[in-house]
């Protein structure tokens, strides 16, 4: 907020409101970036931190000179974790700001909301969050992790380093979970696991009391074969599920729990002394050691005039993100949606863990794979990285429905689900 | 307590004048050239359909909070089903076009892999079918849990929690996938309605002008209402309902007609308000979302026509405006203005207009709120 | 604790010299494994995962003096390396730094050293090693724990060392312990009349563990092994198996007297703002989330002031956390509420919107993100009143916490001036008032109690989940089921109203799995409404009830 005079925006939203003018004349000397994430409600405690990192980049790129030879300038809004408010925020990004591209989103349901609001205005979106896959739309880049980005490499470290035998996979139940145990489950029967060795269950949202099924696991965890938990839990219910595992003495050495949902951020809010060992998959933890990463986290430090703030994958993929969209319109010389979507495609820039994630024509990104155990500090200890890059697979060819499908942007399929057995471009 | 408008003229003048504000969005988007200074953009039409069908959420709301004294803080259940039955037929009209191509299933049953439609989903390609859904949901759920609060005298505070104790379990139900209703991502990505696609202008226009429509309906039911008999003995139930029965009334049926009308004007307005908005997932039910229906309610001005219709407006026109202008203050400003409205304009803001207009009758000043029982001996009225 | 580290470091130094005397005099094969040590130390210092863990083995087989020291640093994350020329270092857990061989004090610069890190499975290793090594510790609670480590990880090269000291111990409680460690590495390396043997022994002490031992044992047998032996094995089973169906009710009773405790302590304050004095006070889970934060607050400044003492941060938290509840509550009332009388709707309202700003002001103020509350070291862990039957220490606290509040309020209400004046203007304020009780004041400090009450709540929540600034919303609507479930206006009726609430939820969940469980909770809970208009305790007539 301090970076921009209240009164001004008051004004302009106020012109706004009226309807009394087009801003067209306004927008003409800077590049208006939109900043979708919630700074209330639920999900406030994840995205304010998206938030801020946008405005750091931003901030970099105009003492840079900015772009095309004009400034950047930041368009925030607040969506309020409210996901018809979403798709109207960014109508009004597009419409009333007309910014030429979008940061923003946490949770599926809001990209599932403001989806359509994209397409249909033909704006550009670049999602930062790890998630389900089974989708590719032409307006929306995906910078998270897809399923096979981080799930299924985390299976195998487990299989392989701890020989772990039986799975017990707790998540939040909404879809990333869904779909991710699916594509889980699917994988772990065709490496030979019994289905009496999976053990699969869901818990509402914000769910706080861990007692019961902390406490299942334990009972599925001494059978006497190596058990590891898999854990989907969404945001909230972390910290008072990892408090529990504490409490209830599960050790790593015993059980240890994975998770694709948990990072620095979340962990900033627990003792993690009892947790050590633990694990996590995400394509970049705040202790990954390249000049890079330290510059990223010396410049944060003095943004956020907080020594102590830590990073997160997430702003990792807003940082490739913003960079790819930066070269793209350097190389189409232009912000035009349509010309800034055909020339991401092919984009590198490089990433924070010492490699160049690249732009693929699914607009998922290439990512390396890394697990790391928490340690006493909050940070984790890197023990295990993908030897190369891993490319971002859209369609799971572990799920029925999906199996069959490729999303290729270029020309001249330019298709986000095409049917290699039909030879269709379904859908649409 | 306020008394009903004395004037017969005072209630067509308002439908009228309500009826010309709505107008006003299509002819300012319509009639005046873009190029002009009150040209009303595109995007603003969808925007103001959603802010009519929460005000016909309000007016519903109203009908049994104002007028019988019963505070429900669950109704945005009722609007939550009607916006899931429209839904639904919504999501049966994409047809072969989702995603997977699948000729028949949603696009998140066939990723889930759901083999075949769930019985609750039959029917639903069919428009007449999906609306009498929209009517028959809600209120059949609101007659039943009705019937057994009312017959059994579940009153006050009593009877709001346990509202908000249903919308809070069926919100939990809706975000369970194995229900079937597309779990917390709910149901999106329509394509059209009635065969027109569904982010057309004219559609959205035409949209809106039935929310209009379904508004001005609402406030028709509302005005009847209070003229009504049963609207003079809602009023008598409120202020003494042990009285109303002694005097040989049938209480139980009176609550539970406008209990069930409002639930179905609430359905009514759901199903309005998902097409224009794009989505329709189970936050609806939450009971904070349910809080602020009363909270519109009661900026505008409890037990009046215009009231909830200001109060909707409002809020939530303030919620556009400072989502966008002061993203980290907005809060701030809503918060202060709910208590704000509490503390000076205890009438809402159609109190503002009364105050006035009594002002100017009597001469004399608003009289002082008389001080009534203390807030320790309200919670047992 | 210094003394004993120098004593130690004393012992340690002349254990060394005599190694060292005797070196010279002892035959080949002790220098080789001095030699193999070192260079296992060498690969422990290169940092590779899997390299490392042989070489603990031949650290912790080769008698070395170092060997248990510097292995328990590895464990603990103690042992650092120098990365410029790889020497290794040892800080004790007083933080201070020794050459990890000789054990000898070092004045090298901390800062250029770094921790070896060690991964899941090389802590299980160090964990076998170690309880080998730690049998015959002075101190009985290592030894205990040496052979708890044993009994997890049963390492068949320790069976004679473990023999060894069954017969020297003389701590019974350790003696017992041994000899479950023992039976556990003959169950699963021991020839079958040893399995069956063991397997009978153990069953004496049944917990899921040894359950899970029993059963791999079972699976471990071949399939022509002697009936009677597989008899015993599924004798055993069957044993633990009944036992544990028994304690798992327990454990299902304590978890929903927990669940309930907690939905009291979230509820309680609610009891008095809402059901005492009619104010439907959305603003309440703030009231929580303010206790929450104070907790936090009180142990950030513990951890500058008084860093010793951070374990003993609640006693001043809940203190703390009253005040800042009570002040906000009691401002919010003067404020507010006090002119809304005779408008109970409206406190709903503005006490909704207050709630917005206290969110919006403490996610602009302190941060959006969670703080974390420390979990003080005599509140964590398990207690285990019989064998099998595993009760975290937090959630006791918790109960008992809960039952104290409860009971402290209705003391105050029952025994005390204002408790007589609250009850004197709930039942009758016109006559209170004509007696001479200032009724604004009582009002004023009867919605602080109840905000006050609502933030110590909130010191015990911050124990179990977030302190985000949604702590609030997320116990609400909870709170007010509870409070109109028992029956506004009656406290005791909320005590019961919880613990019911907690145990119907705890009961279903196994069945009909947590999100089922609770549907069904609230649909009963409507259902019960309609049976009982008024909660579970009706009040009669005007009468007000503390």
């Amino acid at each position: 907020m301090s970076h921009f005079p209240l009164s001004r925006r008051w004004l302009l939203g106020g012109v706004a409101a009226l309807a009394l003018a087009s801003h067209a004349a306004l927008a003409a000397d800077t590049i208006k970036v939109g900043i979708l994430h919630s700074l209330s409600g639920t999900m406030a405690i994840s995205e304010t931190t998206l938030k801020d990192v946008m405005l750091m980049l931003i901030e970099e790129q105009n003492k840079k000179g900015g772009l095309l030879g004009k400034k950047l300038e930041p368009v925030v809004v607040d969506p309020a974790s409210n996901w018809p408010l979403f798709a109207e925020k960014a109508r009004e990004l597009l419409t009333k700001h007309k910014v030429a591209v979008v940061f923003g989103c946490w949770t599926s349901v809001s990209r599932k909301s403001v989806l359509p609001v994209f397409e249909e205005l033909n704006g550009i979106l670049f999602y930062p969050v790890q998630y389900e896959g089974e989708e590719s739309s032409r307006n929306v880049f995906y910078t998270g992790a897809a399923p096979n980005q981080q799930a299924i490499p985390a299976v195998e470290y487990l299989m392989q380093q701890e020989k772990v035998e039986r799975w017990a996979l707790i998540g939040t139940d909404y879809v990333y979970p869904r779909t991710t145990n699916k594509i889980l489950e699917a994988y772990l029967k065709s490496k030979g696991v019994k289905s009496e060795d999976i053990m699969i269950n869901y818990t509402p949202f914000g769910h706080s009391d861990w007692q019961t099924i902390v406490a299942e696991i334990k009972k599925f965890g001494s059978a006497g074969k190596k058990t590891a938990v898999i854990s989907t839990i969404n945001g909230d219910a972390n910290v008072p599920f990892y408090k529990e595992l504490a409490n209830q003495g599960i050790k790593a050495t015993d059980i240890p729990v994975i998770a694709f949902s948990v990072g620095e951020e979340e962990l900033a809010g627990l003792d993690t002394g009892p947790l050590v060992g633990h694990l996590a998959a995400w394509n970049y933890f705040m202790s990954v050691d390249t000049p890079e990463n330290k510059e990223f986290i010396q410049k944060w430090h003095a943004f956020i005039k907080d020594p102590k703030r830590v990073t997160n994958d997430p702003m990792e993929a807003h940082y490739i993100g913003f960079n790819m969209w930066v070269k793209a319109v350097e190389k189409a010389g232009t912000t035009d949606p349509d010309a800034v979507i055909d020339a991401m495609i092919g984009v590198a820039v490089p990433n924070l863990s010492g490699g160049y994630s690249a732009m693929m024509p699914n607009h998922h990104i290439t990512k390396p794979v890394l697990i790391g155990e928490i340690q006493a500090d909050g940070q984790f200890n890197i023990v295990w990285q993908s030897p190369g890059l891993i490319v971002g697979d859209e369609w799971s060819d572990y799920l029925e429905g999906s199996k069959d499908l490729i999303a290729d942007w270029r020309a001249p399929m330019r298709c986000g689900n095409f049917n290699v057995k039909t030879g269709k471009c379904g859908g649409n | 307590m306020t008394a009903a408008p004395r004037s017969p003229l005072r209630p067509a003048l308002m439908l009228s004048l309500v009826g010309c504000a709505i107008l006003l969005v299509p002819i300012l988007n319509r009639l005046v050239p873009e190029g002009s200074a009150l040209h009303l953009e595109d995007r603003f039409v969808p925007l103001f359909g959603k802010y009519l069908a929460y005000a016909v959420l309000a007016v519903s709301l109203d009908l049994i909070w104002g007028r019988a004294g019963i505070l429900s803080l669950g109704h945005g259940a009722f609007f939550a089903l009607g916006g899931y039955a429209m839904g639904m037929y919504l999501m049966r009209q994409i047809g072969p076009r989702g995603v997977y191509a699948h000729p028949v299933l949603p696009d998140f049953m066939v990723f889930l892999n759901w083999q075949e439609l769930p019985w609750y989903w039959y029917g639903f390609d069919r428009f007449w079918f999906a609306m009498i859904m929209v009517v028959l949901v809600p209120g059949t759920l609101a007659f039943l849990f009705g019937w057994f609060a009312f017959r059994s005298r579940v009153s006050g505070v009593y009877f709001s929690i346990i509202t908000q104790a249903l919308t809070f379990a069926l919100m939990l139900a809706f975000f369970r996938n194995e229900m079937g209703f597309g779990g917390n991502n709910g149901l999106t990505d329509f394509k059209d309605i009635l065969g027109f696609p569904i982010t057309a202008p004219d559609t959205r226009l035409a949209l809106y002008l039935a929310t209009g429509l379904l508004l001005l309906l609402a406030l028709v039911v509302a005005i009847h209402l209070r003229r009504s008999p049963l609207g003079r003995l809602l009023v008598a139930i409120r202020d003494g309902e042990a009285r109303a029965r002694f005097l040989g009334h049938d209480t139980l049926k009176a609550k539970l007609f406008v209990w069930t009308l409002s639930a179905v004007l609430a359905g009514l307005a759901g199903a309005l308000y998902v097409p224009q908005v794009g989505i329709i997932n189970p936050s609806e039910f939450s009971p904070a979302a349910s809080i602020e229906i009363a909270i519109w309610v009661a900026v505008g001005g409890r037990d009046t026509i215009l009231g909830p219709v200001v109060g909707s407006l409002l809020v939530n026109g303030m919620k556009t405006w400072l989502t966008g202008a002061a993203p980290e203050l907005w809060l701030f400003v809503l918060g202060g203005l709910f208590v704000l409205v509490t503390l000076v304009l205890p009438d809402g803001l159609v109190g503002i207009g009364r105050a006035l207009a009594r002002r100017f009758k009597t001469g004399s000043s608003a009289a002082p709120i008389e001080a009534g029982p203390g807030p320790m001996e309200a919670a047992r009225g | 604790m210094r003394g004993n580290l120098k004593l130690g470091l004393a012992r340690m130094r002349l254990l060394l010299f005599l190694l060292a005397l005797f070196a010279t005099l002892l035959p080949r094969s002790a220098t080789a494994d001095a030699t193999a040590a070192r260079e296992a130390l060498a690969i422990l210092a290169g940092g590779n995962l899997d390299a490392m863990e042989p070489a603990i083995g031949t650290i912790a087989r080769s008698g070395v003096p170092w060997a248990e020291p510097v292995l328990g640093a590895l464990l603990e994350g103690r042992l650092l390396v120098r990365p410029s020329d790889r020497a290794v270092f040892l800080r004790t857990p007083d933080g201070v730094l020794l050459e990890a061989e000789s054990g000898a004090p070092t004045s090298v610069d901390a800062k250029s050293l770094r921790p070896i890190r060690i991964n899941n499975r090389l802590r299980r290793t160090l964990e076998g090693a170690l309880g080998a090594l730690t049998l015959g510790h002075g101190d009985p609670a290592v030894r205990l724990t040496a052979a708890e480590k044993l009994f997890a990880r049963p390492d068949p090269s320790a069976l004679d060392s473990l023999e060894a000291a069954l017969v020297r111990e003389t701590e019974p409680r350790v003696r017992e312990a041994f000899a479950r460690a023992r039976a556990a590495i003959l169950l699963e390396h021991g020839p079958p009349p040893a399995r069956a043997e063991a397997a009978l022994a153990l069953a004496a002490s049944p917990s899921p563990a040894v359950l899970g031992k029993l059963q791999a044992a079972r699976r471990a047998l071949p399939a022509d092994a002697a009936p009677e032996i597989v008899a015993a094995l599924e004798e055993a089973i069957a044993k633990v198996e009944r036992r544990l169906r028994l304690l798992e009710l327990a454990q299902t009773l304590f978890q929903g007297m927990s669940l309930g405790s907690v939905l009291l302590l979230a509820a309680i304050g609610l009891a008095v703002t809402f059901g005492v004095m009619g104010v439907i006070n959305m603003a309440h889970g703030e009231m929580v989330m303010l206790g929450a934060y104070a907790t936090w607050a009180v142990q950030q400044a513990m951890r500058a002031l008084l860093p010793g003492a951070l374990d003993w941060s609640l006693i001043f938290a809940v203190p703390a956390a009253f005040i800042l509840a009570a002040a906000a509550g009691w401002a919010i009332e003067r404020g507010v509420i006090s002119r809304l009388y005779g408008r109970p709707l409206e406190t709903l309202l503005a006490t909704f919107g207050i709630s917005l700003v206290l969110q919006q002001a403490v996610r602009l103020g302190i941060g959006a993100t969670n703080r974390e509350v420390v979990t003080p070291s005599w509140m964590s862990g398990l207690w285990e009143p019989v064998p099998g039957l595993a009760l975290t220490t937090n959630r006791i606290v918790i109960v008992l916490f809960a039952i104290a509040v409860f009971l402290l309020l209705v003391a105050l209400v029952r025994g005390t001036r204002l408790g007589l004046e609250i009850r004197a203007v709930t039942q009758n304020r016109r006559m209170a008032e004509t007696m001479g009780i200032r009724t604004p004041r009582v009002d004023a400090l009867t919605f602080a109690l109840g905000s006050g009450i609502a933030g110590i709540g909130g010191v015990a929540l911050a124990q179990i989940d977030n302190v985000s600034p949604n702590l609030g919303q997320a116990y609400i609507v909870d709170s007010f089921i509870v409070v109109v479930f028992g029956g506004v206006g009656n406290l005791w009726g909320t005590f019961l109203g919880a613990m019911t609430l907690g145990l119907v939820n705890k009961l279903l969940e196994p069945v009909a799995g947590a999100v089922l469980g609770k549907i069904i909770v609230l649909l009963a809970l409507i259902l019960f409404i309609q049976r009982r208009p008024q909660g579970l305790f009706a009040l009669r007539g005007r009468a007000a009830e503390a």
